[in-house]
C-alpha cells in the first residue's frame, strides 16, 4: 500500500511540481496519467524513494517514510519496491537469469533461482534465461525487467512507461501480466504513462 | 551472484581491453622479473666461484679476461707464464696457497683443465664414485660432464684441441676416467680435471706432430699453441695458463699485485673487482631494460585506467540502476577495484610465469654456450615486491575513473535515456 499526501518538488525556482495526493491499496492498481514535462518520472522517481520531495509525505505500508537518510531509503526501497522502468535496462555482461538474481543479491535477499525460473515461465520467457539480455526483443526484455521487479515479493510496484515502447500485442501483453502478477503477490501496482492505449485497462486514473 | 561474479562478467565482456591491459602487465611484470632472476643468478653463480680467491695470476692482457678464463671457464686464456714463476709466489709469506692451472684442450665443449688436488679442495668437490686423478692421464669428471658425455670410469676418451668441440683431436693419446665428483653448484662441475703433467704430456705429442706439419697450420694466436711453441724452445721449461692465490691476510691484496705486475711477465688481476667492474658495464643494460620495463608497466596502469573509464562511462545506467536495487556505493566502487585487481593479479601470474619461461630458453642457451645453468625457479623476494606493486597499480588504475560512483546522480541518470 502507498499513499501521498502533498507531494511537492522543484529542480529550480521555475520548475516547481505540486503532485495531488494518491492512495493505492494492495492488490490494486492506480493509473497516472500525463503529458510529456508535466513531471510523470520525478512523481515516480519521488514514490521510488530516489529524490527526496521539499516537503509533503509517502506512506508505504503505513510507514512515514520522510526524514530518513539515504543508506535507509535505499534499504526501504530495495525491500519495499519493484521499479520497472520506460526502457528495459541491465547490467549487459549478465545473463538474464543473472540479471533476476541480482536485484534479490543486491537487497540482501536470498537468491532464489527457483523463483526465478517459475517467474521467468509465467512471463513466458523460460527459453532464454541463459542468454545476454541484448539478444532479446524488446517485449521480452520488458518482461524480464518485471520478473526482477517481482523477485523481492515487494509491496509496490511502480512502473514507468512500462509500455511505451512496446506494440499494441505487446503492450496488451505486459498490462496484463503486470496487473496478475502485482495482484497475486499482494502488491499495489502504480503505473505512471502518458500512453493513451492503458486508459481502459484502469479504473482507478490519477491525471497530472 | 556475487561481486566477483560480475566482475569477471564485466571483464569477459570487454575481452579485448582486458587482454590488452593484462598483456602490457605481463609484458612489464615479466621483462623485471626476469632481469631480477638473471641478475641474482648470474651474481650468484660469478660469487659463489671467487668465493676464496684473491687473486689470479697469467699471462699479461686484459684482466677481466684472466679471470673469466681462469676462475669462470669462459674466455679464452691470456697466454701462458712459466711454472717457475708461479711457484716463486709460494715463498712470499703473504701467500696461502698457489693453485696453477692448465688449459687448452676440450672434450665436446667441456673443458679439461691441469692443476692439483688445491683446486679440488678449494670447491670443496667431493668423489662421488671412484678416485681422484693422481697417474698422468688420469681425469675425473665434473657432475655435468659426466652426466651429459655418458663416459664411466674406465672409459677412455681423446681430447681435442682449443676450447671449442671443433678443434684438432688428439688421438694418439688418451684420457682415461678414473672418477666423478659429486654435483658442487661451482665451475668444476663442467670441467675435466686432471693433473698438470697430463696436459704437458698432450702436447709433447702434438709439438712433435706440428713440427711435422707446415707451419701456417699453427694458429698464431691460440694460446695453447703458444704453449706449444714455448715448448719448443726451452724443453725443460713448464708452464701454466694462469694460478689461483689465497692469501694469508688482506695485506697481500696491497702489495702483491703490484710486484707482480711491476717485476715478473706476470700480471695479477683480483676477481672481486674484475666482476664489479663486469657486472658495472653489464648493469647499463640491466638499468635500461629495468627503465622500459617500468615504463610498459606504467602503459599497462594507464590501459586499465583508460579501459574502466571508458567503460564506466557506457555503464553508467547499469550502475544507477544497481543503486537502486540497493547496492551501496562502497559495494560498487569495490566490484570495479576487483576488476582492476583482478587483472593485476592476472598481469603478475603470467609475467612471473613469462619470465621463468624467459630464464628456461636464456639458461638453455647458456647451458649449450659456456655449460653454465641456471636453474632457479623459485619466486624471489624481490618478486613479491613486484605483486604488490602490481596490485598497487590494479587499484590505483581502477580507483580513479570509479570515483565517479560516488558522484553518480542516481535519478537524473535514470531519468535520462
Amino acid at each position: 500500500m502507498i499513499t501521498t499526501k502533498n507531494l511537492q518538488f522543484s529542480y529550480s525556482q521555475q520548475k516547481q511540481f505540486i503532485f495531488p495526493d494518491i492512495n493505492c491499496a494492495d492488490k490494486e492498481a492506480l493509473l497516472i496519467l500525463g503529458q510529456s514535462g508535466r513531471g510523470k518520472t520525478t512523481f515516480l522517481h519521488l514514490l521510488a524513494l530516489l529524490l527526496k520531495p521539499d516537503s509533503g509525505n509517502i506512506h508505504i505500508n503505513s510507514k512515514e517514510l520522510s526524514g530518513l537518510s539515504p543508506s535507509e531509503r535505499t534499504d526501504i526501497r530495495a525491500k519495499n519496491l519493484g521499479i520497472i522502468y520506460q526502457r528495459a535496462h541491465f547490467v549487459g555482461a549478465l545473463s538474464v537469469l543473472d540479471n533476476i538474481l541480482l536485484s534479490s543479491y543486491l537487497s540482501g535477499n536470498k537468491q532464489d533461482k527457483e523463483k526465478a525460473t517459475y517467474l521467468a515461465e509465467q512471463l513466458g520467457f523460460a527459453d532464454h534465461l541463459q542468454k545476454k539480455t541484448t539478444q532479446l526483443s524488446q517485449g521480452e526484455q520488458q518482461r524480464v525487467s518485471i520478473a526482477r521487479a517481482l523477485m523481492n515479493n515487494p509491496n509496490v510496484i511502480l512502473a514507468d512507461e512500462p509500455t511505451s515502447s512496446l506494440d499494441d500485442s505487446n503492450c496488451q501483453k505486459v498490462v496484463e501480466l503486470l496487473k496478475n502478477q502485482a495482484f497475486s503477490i499482494g502488491a499495489s501496482l502504480v503505473v505512471v504513462t502518458h500512453d493513451q492505449r492503458l486508459k481502459d485497462e484502469f479504473p482507478n486514473q490519477v491525471f497530472l | 551472484m556475487n561481486l566477483l561474479k560480475i566482475s569477471l562478467a564485466n571483464l569477459k565482456e570487454k575481452k579485448l581491453n582486458s587482454f590488452l591491459s593484462a598483456m602490457l602487465l605481463t609484458l612489464g611484470i615479466g621483462m623485471i622479473s626476469l632481469l631480477l632472476l638473471l641478475n641474482k643468478q648470474l651474481d650468484e653463480q660469478f660469487r659463489r666461484n671467487i668465493r676464496g680467491i684473491d687473486m689470479v695470476v697469467g699471462a699479461k692482457g686484459s684482466p677481466l679476461q684472466l679471470i673469466l678464463s681462469s676462475i669462470y671457464q669462459i674466455d679464452a686464456p691470456t697466454g701462458n707464464v712459466p711454472l717457475s714463476e708461479v711457484n716463486s709466489l709460494k715463498r712470499n709469506p703473504f701467500v696461502k696457497t698457489v693453485i696453477p692451472l692448465s688449459m687448452g684442450d676440450n672434450y665436446h665443449g667441456f673443458r679439461i683443465v691441469g692443476t692439483t688436488p688445491k683446486y679440488v679442495d678449494h670447491f670443496q668437490a667431493k668423489i662421488a664414485e671412484g678416485a681422484l686423478f693422481s697417474q698422468p692421464m688420469d681425469v675425473t669428471l665434473g657432475s655435468k660432464v659426466a652426466k651429459n658425455s655418458g663416459l664411466k670410469i674406465g672409459d677412455t676418451f681423446a681430447s681435442s684441441h682449443g676450447l671449442g668441440s671443433d678443434g684438432e683431436a688428439h688421438n694418439d693419446k688418451k684420457y682415461k676416467v678414473v672418477g666423478m665428483f659429486e654435483p658442487t653448484g661451482s665451475v668444476v662441475d663442467q670441467l675435466v680435471l686432471t693433473n698438470l703433467e697430463s696436459v704437458w704430456e698432450i702436447h709433447e705429442h702434438s709439438e712433435e706432430k706440428a713440427a711435422a706439419a707446415p707451419a701456417d697450420d699453427v694458429k698464431e694466436s691460440d694460446p695453447a699453441h703458444e704453449e706449444d711453441m714455448g715448448e719448443q724452445h726451452h724443453d725443460e721449461e713448464k708452464q701454466v695458463t694462469s694460478a689461483l692465490i689465497q692469501f694469508r691476510n688482506p695485506m697481500g691484496l696491497i702489495t702483491i699485485p703490484r710486484q707482480i705486475n711491476q717485476n715478473t711477465s706476470m700480471q695479477a688481476a683480483l676477481p672481486s673487482i674484475e666482476i664489479n667492474r663486469l657486472f658495472s658495464l653489464l648493469g647499463v643494460g640491466i638499468d635500461t631494460l629495468r627503465a622500459l620495463a617500468l615504463v610498459i608497466i606504467m602503459i599497462a596502469g594507464v590501459s586499465v585506467f583508460i579501459s574502466l573509464y571508458n567503460s564506466l562511462k557506457e555503464r553508467k545506467y547499469e550502475m544507477a540502476l544497481m543503486l537502486s536495487m540497493g547496492a551501496t556505493r562502497t559495494k560498487l566502487f569495490l566490484m570495479l577495484l576487483l576488476e582492476g585487481l583482478i587483472l593485476a593479479v592476472t598481469g603478475y601470474l603470467s609475467g612471473v610465469l613469462l619470465s621463468r619461461f624467459g630464464l628456461f630458453l636464456f639458461s638453455r642457451a647458456a647451458e649449450q654456450d659456456y655449460n653454465y645453468s641456471i636453474r632457479e625457479f623459485s619466486l624471489l623476494p624481490e618478486e613479491i615486491f613486484l605483486l604488490i606493486g602490481a596490485l598497487f597499480l590494479g587499484l590505483l588504475a581502477a580507483a580513479l575513473p570509479s570515483l565517479g560512483i560516488y558522484r553518480l546522480n542516481i535519478s537524473r541518470t535514470l531519468a535520462e535515456e
